[in-house]
């Protein structure tokens, strides 16, 4: 599965979906390509939507962090929407799930900014 | 012949270019194997993710990504084990230097995960080097009743 990010605003905040797998060498760069520009364009509100990802290795998680940093020093805040349950995992075992907010639910993340 | 019954196919061996786009072939026989073995879907999952972790590390740690060195990748092991080699034609490095992933100072570090999560979903984790100083790295995995280690998170 080709990896894809889109991004869509809903009012003010910027939702970053992304798509397959986010791994050194792919998705990794992408995704950090599109929250770089969407900070960069002046969104203070994101929402990373990972329903649709696959897998996510270091390179991944690393540049997942790298974002939420580059977000957070530049006035932003990042959230995270759908994990699904091995991204999750991933993300539990290396004590990351509790430096991010994630939800499950669009709206609510939309109305917790 | 049965799923069960199968023997182990090993050892397959693969001499890979160092480039990114070699973990999807490492990935695509480790998938081979595991239906092969009856590995179940979850185990397959997470010994998927070590897998490209070691061969990430190999291309881009050991061989500095330069596509004239090889890494070579060996999936075998016994009837209640797969063995994982990954070997690479780096200087090496040493373990004992890598910073525990864990430590608050690290937390927010944007690399230092891949041998962490290596131990985490593998059984048994060892690096050595080989004759020519690349670092050899084996991963086991238990597999069938005799399996011990998932991921609980939840």
């Amino acid at each position: 599965m080709k990896t894809t990010v889109t991004t869509r605003d809903v009012g003010d905040v910027k939702i970053v979906e992304l798509h397959g797998k986010i791994t050194i060498g792919a998705g990794d760069l992408q995704m950090r390509e599109a929250i770089h520009a969407a900070v960069s364009g002046g969104a203070t509100k994101l929402i990373v939507d990972m329903k649709d990802v696959t897998t996510i290795d270091s390179s991944g998680v690393g540049e997942l962090v790298g974002c939420y940093t580059t977000a957070t020093n530049r006035g932003a805040k990042l959230k995270l929407l759908n994990l699904p349950p091995k991204i999750s995992d991933v993300l539990t075992v290396t004590q990351l799930i509790t430096v991010f907010d994630v939800f499950t639910n669009e709206k609510e993340a939309v109305a917790s900014f | 012949m049965t799923e069960s019954s199968a023997p182990s196919p090993g050892p397959i061996v693969l001499w890979l270019s160092s480039r990114y786009e070699n973990l999807e072939l490492g990935q695509a026989v480790l998938e081979y194997v595991c239906r092969l073995r009856g590995i179940e879907n979850d185990a397959e999952h997470w010994i998927g993710v070590a897998l490209r972790e070691a061969l990430a590390n190999a291309i881009k740690h050991g061989n500095r990504q330069d596509p004239s060195r090889r890494v070579m990748l060996s999936l075998g092991g016994s009837a209640n084990d797969l063995e994982i080699v990954v070997g690479d034609e780096g200087e090496g490095f040493e373990t004992a230097a890598v910073a525990d992933p864990l430590a608050p100072e690290n937390q927010m570090k944007t690399s230092g995960r891949g041998i962490f999560y290596m131990k985490t979903f593998m059984d048994d984790v060892t690096f050595s080097r080989d004759e020519r100083g690349g670092t050899v790295l084996t991963m086991r995995k238990h597999i069938g009743s005799d399996q011990k280690k998932g991921v609980q998170t939840r």
